[in-house]
């Protein structure tokens, strides 16, 4: 796949339908070792630079030709940026972390429910083995679950070039369908995921026309209780039904009810009039509006649940198992302990463990 | 005796190697090879007016840009109208490379070669093609309505007007006590095989002699085709189909334009020159299906019991015809399915649009005809408030009555004619499977939960193993290797296992010891083709008759070496014995030395068949005035008519409530393909049908805008299920041996896919109580049509 480096201009949006092929057109190819390296050859390359991730949505926009950028800078042969840092008050994933290894996590799991509530849906385990968790938020994908997450848990993204280093909150750096606010010789070195409150519960719900598809309408909610168990603080994160993850408030709709009958007919009006669906040839507008009010009382009703402590904070209807309990993420180390880290243990696999579902 | 071999469950014998990923598949071969890359129209109907190549003149490795000018006479020609009708009174082919107007959104302009894909793709994108758009015809009812032409000198936009008729249906239905009118729609979907097209010529310069890779399912025909388009003596053409991922009808379409152009262009050049579809390229290139709107008027009595039957149906095939009428011609007369119809009038218009051409694929028209008529029957069903498997049972033809000739014509030209079957047991089968009775209860159980389920069956007869011929070739080797060859080629069947079977229980041999090869013209040259679930029976039966021939050679050999009546003989065990005293018994790769006299002794088995080996009749010639050297023989099977197998599906459904998603929970499959040569393989076959059924019904369709682009030409938004979507299926067999040929086989190939959509459609009616009369349906075309309901109906009770 490497080629000489020929001319081509860098065509982002997928607008050119034109005679599309399945071969890539020419690129340079360039695999650094150390992030030194890495930012020095986006910097040198600047707007014709684009960072190869797990290549999981980049490499089937090449193969169409819908993107032709002139040079790619793999981190596939970086020896660092590969470690999950669990501390105190919040999770932080490195560049080159994959969806099937921050799932698997079991610190992870604990620290921040929802990125496993998440990751449960998103693809399939081929697809989590290679595609990054990091890379995912960078591409932006409007229908993508891990957007949502950090919008709704208020995370941010750390971005590193020659010039700097700058952290974007989620909000910011979630700019549209597709974009994302990574500037020319940027690389994201990490997306950090804060801690829930206390008797805080978090749940993921989504449908999707096959299982692992992105999901025609999907919601993650996030919802905290005071100390009799009533609503004290609320909020919803759509995908699929906008140009970007939306985020909803629903503190003022759901204030003060309690966990056990909550009255949601309020949020998911709201809901349903702060989203901006469209159709395309698997569903319409309308059903998605619709769909994304029924997912919004589903989550609800797990993430409360899961705040009163009443079920285990796994979204009830995730496809997916929540991983093996004996796990093992390499170096796990017992929830609630300070900062621990994990890095993956060898390269020669790609340092993770692979799943076989 | 050794074990019989048919019927047993024997273990593919081709998966080992395929799982050792030591499978021959089309990309594996030609490294060396030149590729191409083929321009394809963007447009669904316009007129070239010019194309300008200097830009792609500079890429790198490129070799050769060939346009429609740059043929030979030969290959301007339209290319070939493979299956002629007497109605197909404007057949319309398209060309190996476009002559000045495009069809379709895929259809080939021109062809670059370069060292390699990459190259030939850069050129690609570097040529200006200067287009006249014109109007597209999309969609069946806009082509008849014919505002716009597809091609202008058609101005109805129909191919073909053909109406078959049983009885008088008009009268039968106007006299009927009750009647129903309604209309139904299915939409396009197609094979999409695993591995795409592809076509890899050697033009050997010294022998003047082309070999042929393709990936098809009729490789004699291919090179029928090549020679001709190519004017070689067809003796200089070799065609072989190596390991196929998969073909489901698409590749019996042929010859497609590469398979033209890739040979043409290895003469052209002398070089090794591949071409491999790329997956975007197969979805609006190769061909698709379905595609039919029905209008149906039924009349019937107080039992359901249907008096007459009229069907009128638009066809879609697309921007041209090569298929000929074949799959509106199979739903006509298969839509009649397991029932005894007196008074059946159809009617079908096939009509061009500018969209992919239609040929068949799995099923090929029948899941569209058993959609119509199971729908026909679930409303007569409602109509009456009577059970649904009960006016399946007052329909059906009795046993008794088959054979059964309907005075129709089939897809062969031969009468439409059941050989065997035994419906009212099938259906008793079923309901016994699903539990049939028991799901009012079930139903209730999960009301009280707040959940939807419902339940929904459909029968179909299936023709199978259409003529004209098969042959098969079957050799011992001295070494006691058995080889066996038929002409037509394999995409997954496990030919190779159903077939050693059948020669092992002949031959008295060891399955292990038998090699069939499929496929390849070197080793046999007569054959038609693998389609319509027609190799089993075809060439199953023709290897048999073969190894019969083999079998009695080897008898006569043994009875003039040990001196005893061929009636006292038998084999097994890979000898020819004496019945009862199994001590005097000849090896069987001994015989196959004896079958071919020698002078010359390069071997020490050879030795014995030297001329003074062995003590002769010296005035006899060694190989007599009958005979022939070797112990082999051909043998051909040839069908008056097509042996007709049939199934029975039934499937309960889940509706979610709120968001009216569906969810398959049960699958049962009732299915007789006469005697089962191989258990395990015929379940394997009736699974994948039933797994693209469920694509069919569920998930598959080509979105088209009314501009001819097809939306989603990609597996990323052309749904085909998961494994996660289809669900566990269980299965019963039928045997009714087909009275037709030796072995008493039905074609299995197909059945799995023909009534699924029908099944799903009558279990979500049944769950919602909303009629379903167009598939596949979506989550989200449930829900509007749930949100239109009248507020009164309710759910669950139809
Ligand atoms: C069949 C299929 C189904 C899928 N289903 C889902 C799904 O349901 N939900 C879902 O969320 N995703 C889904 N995906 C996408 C998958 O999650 C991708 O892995 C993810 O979107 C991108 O991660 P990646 O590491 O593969 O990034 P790449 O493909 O390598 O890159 C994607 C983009 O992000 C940029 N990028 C990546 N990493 C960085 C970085 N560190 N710094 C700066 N820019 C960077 C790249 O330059 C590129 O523009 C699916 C993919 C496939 C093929």
């Amino acid at each position: 796949m490497c080629r000489a480096v020929g001319s081509g201009t860098t065509a982002e949006s997928a607008s050119d339908t034109g005679d599309d092929g399945v071969k890539p057109p020419p690129f340079a190819y360039h695999a650094p070792r150390t992030e030194e390296e890495a930012l020095a050859t986006l910097g040198a390359l600047g707007e014709d630079g684009k960072v190869l991730a797990g290549g999981q949505s980049l490499i089937p926009l090449l193969n169409m030709r819908l993107a032709a950028p002139p040079a790619l800078v793999d981190l596939a042969r970086l020896e660092t940026l590969d470690r999950i840092a669990v501390t105190d008050t919040h999770v932080r994933v490195e560049a080159r972390v994959t969806h099937e290894r921050l799932r698997r996590d079991e610190r992870v799991a604990a620290a921040v429910p929802l990125l496993r509530q998440a990751l449960d849906w998103v693809a399939h385990p081929v697809i989590r083995n290679r595609g990054t968790s990091v890379g995912s938020i960078a591409h932006a994908d409007p229908a993508a679950e891990l957007p949502a997450v950090l919008a709704l848990l208020g995370g941010w993204m750390q971005l590193r070039s020659v010039e700097g280093e700058r952290t974007v909150e989620a909000g910011d750096y979630l700019l549209g369908p597709l974009e994302s606010d990574t500037r020319p010789g940027e690389l994201v070195v990490a997306a950090t995921f804060p801690r829930p409150g206390v008797r805080t519960g978090t749940a993921f719900e989504e449908l999707a026309r096959r299982h692992g598809d992105y999901a025609m309408a999907g919601v993650g909610v996030r919802v905290t209780l005071d100390a009799d168990h009533h609503v004290g603080d609320a909020s919803a994160a759509f995908i699929g039904v906008g140009g970007t993850a939306i985020q909803v408030e629903l503190t003022e709709v759901l204030r003060g009810q309690p966990y056990d009958a909550l009255d949601k007919a309020e949020a998911i009006g709201l809901a349903r009039a702060s989203i901006d669906p469209t159709a395309d040839i698997h569903a319409t507008a309308g059903y998605r509006r619709h769909l994304a009010g029924v997912l919004l009382g589903r989550a609800l009703e797990t993430a409360v649940r899961h705040a009163a402590g009443q079920a285990p904070p796994d979204s009830g209807s995730a496809p997916e198992g929540p991983g093996p309990t004996e796990s093992a993420a390499p170096g796990s180390a017992a929830p609630g302990s300070a900062a621990t880290e994990s890095a993956p243990t060898g390269h020669a696999s790609g340092g993770y463990r692979e799943e076989t579902a | 005796m050794t074990t019989r071999m048919v019927g047993a469950p024997v273990a593919r014998s081709e998966d080992p190697r395929l799982l050792r990923g030591e499978g021959r598949f089309l990309d594996d071969l030609g490294h060396d090879a030149y590729q191409v890359a083929i321009l394809r129209s963007p447009h669904a109907h316009a007129r070239i007016l010019d194309i300008d190549v200097t830009d792609a003149l500079e890429v790198d490795g490129l070799i050769a840009i060939h346009t429609f000018e740059d043929l030979p006479p030969r290959l301007q020609q339209p290319m070939p109208l493979l299956i002629p009708h007497p109605a197909l009174t404007a057949g319309r082919t398209q060309y190996v490379l476009a002559d000045g107007e495009v069809n379709h959104v895929g259809e080939a302009i021109l062809m670059v070669v370069a060292t390699d894909r990459y190259a030939a793709e850069d050129a690609v994108e570097r040529i200006t093609v200067d287009y006249e758009v014109l109007p597209a015809v999309v969609g069946p009812e806009n082509a008849l309505a014919a505002a716009q032409f597809v091609h202008e000198e058609i101005p109805d936009n129909v191919a073909a007007h053909l109406q078959q008729t049983i009885g008088d249906a008009p009268r039968a239905i106007a006299a009927a006590p009750h009647t129903l009118e309604f209309r139904l729609d299915i939409e396009r979907s197609a094979s999409t095989p695993m591995e795409t097209r592809g076509t890899y010529a050697r033009w050997d310069a010294d022998d003047r002699r082309l070999r042929l890779y393709t990936s098809t399912q009729a490789p004699t025909s291919v090179r029928a085709a090549v020679a001709s388009f190519l004017e070689l003596p067809l003796a200089q053409v070799e065609c072989i189909a190596p390991d196929i991922g998969g073909g489901f009808g698409v590749k019996i379409m042929h010859p497609w334009p590469e398979e033209i152009l890739v040979p043409w262009v290895a003469r052209e050049l002398g070089h090794d020159i591949k071409f491999v579809e790329d997956r975007r390229e197969h979805f609006i290139s190769s061909n698709h299906e379905r595609a039919q709107v029905q209008w149906i008027t039924v009349g019937f009595d107080d039992a359901g019991r249907v008096l007459g039957l009229d069907v009128r149906f638009i066809h879609d095939h697309g921007a041209y015809i090569p298929y000929g009428l074949i799959v509106p011609i199979i739903t006509s007369t298969q839509l009649i399915g397991p029932y005894k119809l007196e008074n059946y009038r159809v009617t079908f218009d096939s009509v061009y649009t500018n969209t992919v051409p239609v040929t068949p694929y799995r099923g090929a028209g029948r899941p569209q005809g058993c959609f119509a008529m199971e729908r026909t029957i679930d409303r007569i069903a409602r109509h009456l408030g009577l059970d649904r498997t009960q006016v399946r049972g007052v329909n059906f033809l009795q046993p008794e009555e088959l054979p059964y000739d309907f005075g129709l014509t089939f897809q062969d030209g031969r009468p439409y004619c059941y050989d065997s079957g035994d419906f009212p047991a099938s259906l008793a089968m079923l309901k016994t499977l699903i539990d049939w009775d028991g799901f009012e209860q079930r139903r209730a159980a999960a009301a009280a939960q707040g959940r939807i389920i419902g339940i929904g069956m459909a029968a179909y007869v299936e023709g199978t193993g259409v003529g004209p011929y098969e042959g098969g070739h079957v050799l011992v080797e001295p070494g006691g290797k058995v080889q066996v060859a038929t002409g037509l080629s394999t995409q997954g069947q496990g030919h190779q296992t159903a077939f050693a079977q059948i020669v092992a229980d002949q031959l008295g041999v060891a399955f292990e010891d038998v090699e069939v090869v499929t496929g390849d013209t070197r080793r046999f040259q007569y054959a038609v083709g693998t389609f319509a679930s027609r190799a089993a029976v075809m060439s199953g039966n023709a290897i048999h008759l073969a190894a019969v021939k083999v079998r009695e050679k080897a008898l006569k050999l043994a009875s003039d070496a040990l001196e005893v009546d061929v009636e006292d003989l038998e084999l097994a065990e890979g000898r020819v014995r004496v019945v009862g005293s199994p001590d005097t018994s000849i090896d069987l790769k001994v015989l196959a030395t004896l079958s071919n006299p020698l002078r010359y002794a390069f071997d020490d088995s050879a030795r014995i068949a030297t001329q003074f080996a062995t003590p002769a009749d010296p005035d006899a010639p060694p190989v007599g005035d009958d005979e022939a050297p070797g112990l082999e023989a051909t043998d051909y099977y040839s069908p008056v008519r097509s042996t007709f197998a049939n199934g029975m599906h039934a499937v309960e459904v889940e509706i979610d409530p709120e968001t009216s998603d569906i969810r398959i929970l049960d699958y049962a499959v009732v299915h007789d393909c006469g005697n089962l040569l191989n258990p395990t393989i015929v379940k394997g076959q009736v699974l994948g049908g039933v797994a693209q059924g469920v694509g069919g019904a569920l998930y598959e369709r080509m979105a088209y805008d009314d501009h001819g682009q097809l939306q989603n030409a990609s597996f990323m938004d052309f749904l085909i299920p998961y494994a996660t979507e289809v669900p566990a299926v269980r299965i019963d067999h039928l045997e009714t041996p087909s009275p037709l040929n030796p072995l008493g086989i039905k074609g299995a190939g197909e059945a799995g896919v023909i009534p699924t959509s029908a099944a799903i459609a009558a279990a979500i009616e049944d769950a919602t109580g909303i009629v379903i009369d167009a598939m596949p349906i979506s989550p989200s075309q449930l829900h509007e049509r749930r949100l239109a309901r009248p507020v009164t109906a309710g759910e669950g009770t139809p």
